[in-house]
């Protein structure tokens, strides 16, 4: 396209990363700043009968203890998300349970204090009376009749019941399908784990009663507007929200905690500056968790491999508590994704939204669309399994064609929304040139014979990211409570330099980057002379933040159209300089120049001079180069590709190893290369990780035992191997720069395609299924029976 | 971290160590921290007063004295990872020390800190017991030896008195030692030991002459396994007789078991390290 854009341009963001000079909230002093340690239920479901603050009032440096009683006057935070179109039972968190709390972890008081180690003294000595009350951790034992009920409004522990599809259609078909597939599924509960935890900082200023939070977020701008409009009742102008440098999100940072608001309350009743930060073991405990379905899946199809119907019922469990988003993962984001690449003519899907005793379960990276990716991909294996076809040949029977696009998926499930542009065929056939598929069959054959078990899986996904049509997705739509479009200001100074804000709110993407080179090309101005600036409610355009891989195909088109808008005002300026009319001249490489005179030529950094100092502008033109654009996505962009993985299966132990990783995507054109391929290569280690290792685990009785880095498994380099990376670009028609999100795609895709690979490993053993993760115990016990 | 309140003291010479630790049960001694410090942050541990002893230098070294090989207990984990002495006369302490934790661990870490910790998920101790390693330890009466048989006595417990410091870890030299290893299955998120076996063996003309076993993670604390020992002591070596040999690891042994592991799956992974372990040096 241009001079950066599609160029691997280092980022700009790294200098201060790698030297250590980012400042996160943790390294954020204010002056008189007080610290604050939230005590927390040690019962995942209980009465809080008294509360006895008296001892940790005592400890020298306290300077007061709360308890929910004390905030009674603040509202419980509010759940920005309900399933659209059904009721949704919704309790939510308050800043410190009142009269129970109903899983481990949740805030039951707070001490403030001088510093934190006084803080944390004083909190131990906090004694809570509590009565227990029976738990309940999984979802499936919570609808039972006799299970321990969480909340009134909930009978059976329901917060919702959610379909799509057809269901008598997709019964009908699966009666006339040759072979039927039956499949427990099970996505079980993952932990985020950003490297930096959740923390808050309250300043708050008495005579004009503003509020200053500095918060760890992906959505500073919403963050104020829940906190300010639903949970203190003040109008949203009162709040200036900051989100520092965040360490890493991975969705647990897009909602509104308890903390956050609590700070907020303190900092104006003891009218001094609050910081609270959690610790690893309270990110483990009270940070939102992931996935967690257990799903039902009935596959319908031909002798010849056309899948007719596929039938789902999942019940997701959304823990004590609904967390802000939290209905609209298992719902919208899920069920709207399970015809995948292929063209089912009849799909049904129902679920169940449940409370359990467990931590709030919320977006985690891919948030539904993994859990729609897996049921898809490991349905179609079991199909091919059954039917003793190739797991190619299936898909490749049932794939949508080039022709096909825009595909309207069957029976309404993506409501109205339609797969913008595709060539499922691309990328399988490029993967297939990488790796040599015949060849491994033989491979595969031969260590048999010596006793290696070696597997390939594939994915050959689709999921739908650059979230969302507003109006699609809004209150009258799929129920979330606002709108989803994204924003961009840029301004040209008076040296022709230029700041860009943006309503995004990356916090390790590169979005600096990638939007300097959008504002750079766009302009015909050195990548250099762009600043981008974001994180912070004062200065920046109202926007919704960074999350579903939305950053560059809706804040990045935002950006794109606003610079078209300078172009034109710089357009009729420099047309007004050169004494030429506006029609007869144009811009390019940074230049305003007389049609068929290139010499006559005022460049934009000219221009904004002139447009700075406003000495002479054409009639009617204000000053100054500075435009806003607000862009409403048309649709969602559908990123598609296909993922193989090779694994060994150690027999004797039942060790997976993850030999050979090969990823061909098409996320549509790409801004920068490296970027792209940085998500990528997260994306898998994380997709990867859910496959094999990582679980978050309750016991019986609601107390998390993956509560630490030694319980909880996430991947380190050495459980991976070098991918192969290579990708196909189909451009989507929904944005001006072509672009699909990436943020998401590999978690989404890797996943499937592991398991796969350990289930075509372990063929020999007769074994089709098992639930992740799939740790070496699990396949061991599986071999030996 | 946000430990419980705690005093720290530097000590100069083992003495004032020991003095100091006579003071007082709830004064803890502080060599490398990685397994003290962790306990402190999650206020599992609440020492009174730490008794910093890694400015001790002359328990840094690592020596070949002819009859045995001494190793301060003061060196990290990675000089006995890496130490010539090490790999040559007694590699599976080698071998153990270069697969506890991250680099980090390694570099911080010592062999005497995770000995006098005895965690039963440690590395070391199956090796120690492989090796028929001896304690040294000292005291305020002065000092004793502890053979390694009879140091570990239970969960995070050892032979060591009340106010007694581990100064020195002893490795006989012999052809069994030299021919030694260890061998580990991880778990994956601590990468602490499901299972962790240090085998040590002779041979000749074909046939073991004699064997120890030292198991680590399997049980509450290590134990050498003699029903393996048993087994192969004066049977020719082949993979027969190896495999009938692992088939009695941890054999009336009681075995752990956690939300990775069942003790099921641990008992029958012993035997398959086991006999990974034995073959190695057959």
């Amino acid at each position: 396209m241009g001079k950066y854009i599609g160029e691997s341009v280092l980022r700009k963001e790294d200098p201060r990363l790698v030297t250590g000079e980012a400042k996160y909230l943790e390294d954020i002093q204010l002056s008189g700043m007080v610290h604050a340690v939230v005590k927390r239920s040690d019962y995942a479901h209980a009465k809080i009968k008294n509360i006895d603050t008296s001892e940790a009032e005592k400890v020298p440096g306290v300077i007061g203890v709360w308890t929910g009683k004390d905030f009674e006057d603040v509202n419980p935070m509010p759940c920005a998300w309900q399933a659209g179109g059904v009721d949704n039972n919704a309790n939510t968190p308050r800043v410190l349970e009142i009269d129970k709390v109903t899983f481990t972890g949740q805030g039951v008081a707070v001490v403030v204090a001088e510093d934190r180690n006084i803080a944390e003294d004083a909190s131990s000595k906090i004694v809570v009376d509590y009565e227990e009350l029976p738990t309940v951790v999984s979802a499936e034992e919570a609808i039972k009749p006799g299970a321990p009920q969480l909340h009134e409004n909930a009978p059976n522990n329901i917060c919702m019941e959610w379909e799509c599809g057809n269901q008598e259609g997709t019964e009908k078909a699966l009666g006339e399908a040759d072979v039927v597939v039956k499949e427990q599924l099970v996505n079980q509960r993952l932990i985020p784990s950003s490297m930096e935890p959740r923390g808050a900082i309250a300043d708050y200023q008495p005579a004009t009663e503003e509020f200053t939070v500095w918060m760890t977020s992906q959505a500073p701008h919403v963050h104020r507007l829940l906190a300010t409009a639903f949970v203190f009742g003040i109008p949203e102008t009162k709040m200036r929200v900051i989100a520092a440098h965040v360490g890493g999100g991975f969705g647990c940072k897009i909602f509104l905690y308890p903390e956050y608001c609590l700070v907020a309350a303190l900092a104006r009743k003891i009218e001094r500056p609050v910081k609270w930060m959690e610790t690893r073991s309270e990110n483990f405990a009270s940070t939102t968790h992931g996935r967690d379905h257990v799903t039902q899946i009935e596959v319908g199809a031909k002798n010849d491999g056309t899948i007719n119907s596929l039938k789902v019922t999942t019940v997701a469990n959304l823990g004590g508590t609904l967390s802000t988003i939290a209905p609209g993962i298992p719902t919208t984001l899920y069920g709207r994704l399970l015809s995948g690449t292929y063209k089912f003519p009849n799909i049904y899907c129902g679920v169940k939204g449940v409370y359990t005793n467990t931590g709030m379960v919320d977006a985690y990276r891919g948030a539904g669309r993994p859990e729609a990716t897996y049921v898809v991909e490991r349905a179609l294996d079991l199909v091919a399994n059954k039917l003793g076809m190739d797991v190619l040949d299936v898909r490749r029977k049932n794939f949508i064609q080039t022709n096909q696009f825009p595909y309207l998926p069957a029976d309404g499930i993506t409501k109205g929304l339609t797969y913008d542009s595709g060539d499922y065929e691309k990328p399988l056939n490029k993967a297939l040139q990488m790796f040599n598929y015949g060849n491994f069959r033989e491979e595969q054959k031969r260590a048999r014979d010596e006793g290696k078990y070696l597997g390939v899986g594939f994915s050959t996904y689709i999921e739908a990211c650059g979230v969302a049509p507003s109006a699609w997705i809004g209150v009258g739509g799929e129920g979330w409570g606002a709108g989803l479009w994204e924003s961009a200001n840029i301004r040209v100074h008076l040296t022709g330099k230029v700041v860009v804000t943006t309503g995004s709110s990356p916090h390790g993407q590169g979005t600096e980057t990638t939007m300097a080179q959008i504002a750079a090309d766009e302009l015909g101005i050195p990548y250099e002379d762009v600043e981008v600036k974001y994180n912070d409610t004062l200065g920046t355009p109202f926007g919704y933040g960074t999350y579903g891989s939305r950053s560059a195909a809706v804040g990045g088109a935002a950006l794109f159209n606003a610079v078209q808008k300078v172009k034109q005002k710089a357009v009729r300026i420099g047309a007004h300089m050169l004494e030429a009319s506006p029609d007869d001249v144009v811009f390019e490489d940074g230049k305003v120049s007389v049609k068929g005179s290139p010499d006559q030529a005022k460049t934009i950094q000219e221009i904004a001079g002139a447009a700075a100092l406003g000495y002479s502008l054409p009639e009617g033109d204000e000053p100054f180069l500075d435009e806003t654009a607000y862009f409403d996505p048309p649709n969602t962009t559908w990123p598609f590709g296909t993922h193989i993985c090779v694994v060994e299966v150690e027999k004797d132990t039942g060790s997976v190893m993850v030999k050979k990783y090969l990823a061909v995507d098409d996320v549509g054109n790409v801004v920068n290369p490296m970027i792209v391929d940085g998500q990528i290569h997260g994306g898998i280690a994380q997709g990867v990780a859910q496959a094999l290792w990582e679980s978050g685990e309750y016991n019986e009785s609601g107390q998390l035992v993956s509560g630490s880095m030694m319980d909880y498994a996430i991947p380190r380099t050495d459980c991976l191997p070098s991918f192969e990376l290579d990708r196909t670009v189909t451009p989507s028609p929904t944005n001006p720069l072509g672009v699909k999100g990436v943020g998401e795609t590999g978690t989404i895709a890797s996943t499937p395609a592991v398991v796969n690979a350990v289930m075509d490993a372990l063929s020999p053993f007769g074994v089709t299924h098992l639930d992740m993760p799939l740790t070496s115990q699990k396949i061991w016990n599986a071999i030996q029976s | 971290m946000y430990p419980a309140e705690f005093d720290y003291v530097k000590v100069s010479s083992l003495e004032e160590a020991i003095s100091l630790k006579q003071q007082g049960d709830e004064n803890s001694i502080l060599a490398g921290g990685h397994s003290l410090i962790p306990a402190m942050k999650l206020r599992l541990s609440t020492p009174k007063k730490l008794i910093d002893i890694s400015g001790l230098n002359q328990y840094k070294n690592i020596s070949n004295n002819g009859s045995h090989i001494s190793i301060g207990a003061l060196c990290t984990h990675k000089q006995c990872a890496e130490s010539d002495v090490i790999q040559q006369n007694c590699p599976a302490l080698s071998d153990a020390a270069s697969v506890i934790g991250d680099p980090h661990v390694r570099n911080k870490g010592t062999i005497g800190g995770a000995l006098a910790h005895s965690d039963p998920q440690a590395d070391y101790p199956g090796a120690i017991l492989a090796l028929n390693a001896t304690m040294v330890v000292k005291g305020s009466s002065g000092g004793r030896t502890i053979a390694a048989d009879d140091y570990f006595t239970g969960l995070w417990e050892t032979a060591l008195g009340e106010g007694e410091l581990l100064t020195e870890i002893r490795i006989p030299v012999n052809p069994m030692n030299a021919n030694s290893c260890y061998v580990k299955f991880p778990q994956p998120a601590s990468r602490y030991p499901y299972v962790g076996c240090g085998v040590a063996l002779s041979s000749s003309g074909g046939n073991c002459s004699d064997i120890r076993v030292g198991f680590s993670g399997v049980g509450e604390w290590a134990f050498r396994d003699a029903g393996i020992e048993n087994a192969l002591k004066g049977q020719a070596l082949n993979s027969s007789s190896i495999a009938a040999a692992a088939e009695k690891a941890a054999e009336g042994k009681a075995v752990l078991s956690d939300h990775f592991v069942s003790e099921e799956y641990r008992r029958a992974m012993s035997k398959v390290f086991a006999k990974r372990a034995i073959t190695k040096v057959s």
